[in-house]
């Protein structure tokens, strides 16, 4: 599973990062994050609402700052 | 009757029987003025963005991207600049909406329609506006830009500039057809309610400070003051607004309380009209930001339209409404 979190370098999208690497960590997760700042990288993924949370190459957060339960939830629902 | 009505009293009670300032004194309308401002202004601003939030929810910049592919060259515009309305904008996401747009298909004119009402038709300027010039000042602001940035986008297609941007912005394409993870409505609601409180604690500090200057205008410089440098029969102080304007974008909550008191001491509302489209429709940071993905002669070509169309708003308001 690949998970990544792609943003402008603007703090919000940092804050996702941190807390998508805690939420990992808490899950007991085998798996690093990826920080991706390449606006080309984004775009190409559909999206242009940044932070993103994307598992798999699928965005599945754009645009907000979801807390720390949302995220592990969201990454749960992606495993199964 | 007067919707805040209700708060007039309120800042009269504060002003003469809390403060105890003896009425009629230039102190008295000063605080009288800061006091009703504000309150009125914060109640619009949490009020309106909540509100515009929720809509937006339903409307991302992915959508609209949707919508706007399927449009053919002059609905485009006009949609493009009616989903600017809604959208928010800052210098970071000018890029990737740029390319998003572009790069899956959206003609580059209808990408400036959308790329100037979105910054210049902002739910902060509107709160401002609303709230101390009234609702037809808004109005005639919302439809005057709706018109810069529908022509301004027309006209950018019709000229072909498509080789005026960056090489690689066409060697990239993309499929706009992606599926965002659906919300919920307790998430639309959170998302409207946290986005609120951030442009609130944002703009807080610029509002009170605008009006605060904006009072101390009202209470102490005199009618009129103004009117001899900047009525509307000056011709040069629409153009030399507009200039003032283009550095100022990040303030646009400070500015325009600052400039409602203008108007009062004699700036004409053409002018004043003309400044506040400057201050947040031409912004020096975006135009930096944009030069990563297009040629600086497009960013000037593109900023000279939108330029002559805000003088000639400005001119045709202090003609209309003097």
């Amino acid at each position: 599973m690949i998970i990544q979190v792609l943003g402008s370098g603007c703090p919000t999208c940092k804050k996702l990062f941190e807390l998508t690497k805690q939420a990992v960590g808490e899950l007991g997760l085998e798996t690093d994050v990826e920080y991706i700042t390449d606006i080309q990288e984004i775009v190409k993924m559909g999206v242009m609402s940044t932070p993103v949370l994307a598992i798999d190459g699928k965005p599945v957060i754009a645009g907000s700052l979801p807390d720390i339960k949302k995220i592990k939830e969201t990454i749960k629902e992606a495993i199964k | 009757m007067d919707i805040f009505y209700p708060l007039q009293l309120l800042a009269d009670w504060l002003t003469y029987n809390v403060f105890n300032i003896a009425p009629k004194t230039l102190l008295a309308g000063a605080v009288d003025f800061f006091i009703n401002d504000t309150i009125k202004i914060f109640i619009l601003l949490s009020v309106i963005i909540f509100f515009v939030s929720i809509v937006r929810s339903y409307l991302p910049p992915e959508k609209i991207r949707k919508v706007l592919s399927h449009k053919n060259k002059y609905t485009g515009n006009i949609v493009a600049s009616l989903l600017g309305i809604i959208t928010p904008f800052c210098s970071c996401s000018a890029i990737p909406l740029f390319l998003g747009f572009v790069q899956a298909g959206v003609p580059l004119g209808v990408t400036f329609s959308f790329l100037v009402a979105s910054p210049m038709i902002n739910e902060v300027a509107l709160v401002m506006l609303l709230g101390l010039f009234g609702w037809k000042i808004a109005l005639i602001y919302i439809f005057s830009g709706l018109i810069i940035s529908i022509l301004s986008g027309i006209i950018i297609g019709k000229m072909k500039l498509e080789n005026l941007v960056e090489p690689f912005v066409y060697q990239n394409k993309i499929n706009g057809n992606v599926d965002l993870p659906k919300m919920t409505r307790k998430e639309r609601i959170i998302y409207a309610r946290d986005y609120t409180l951030d442009i609130l604690k944002r703009v807080w500090l610029y509002v009170i400070i605008g009006i605060g200057v904006g009072a101390w205008i009202h209470g102490y410089v005199p009618a009129d003051f103004l009117a001899q440098y900047a009525g509307s029969g000056k011709w040069y102080a629409v153009p030399l607004a507009v200039l003032i304007g283009i550095p100022l974008y990040s303030n646009a909550a400070g500015v325009i309380p600052l400039v409602s008191a203008l108007t009062e001491k004699g700036v004409s509302m053409g002018t004043t009209l003309a400044f506040m489209m400057s201050v947040t429709g031409l912004s020096l940071p975006e135009f930096m930001i944009l030069k990563k993905v297009m040629k600086t002669k497009l960013i000037i070509i593109f900023a000279s339209i939108v330029g002559i169309g805000i003088i000639f708003t400005g001119y045709l308001f202090n003609f209309i409404l003097r």
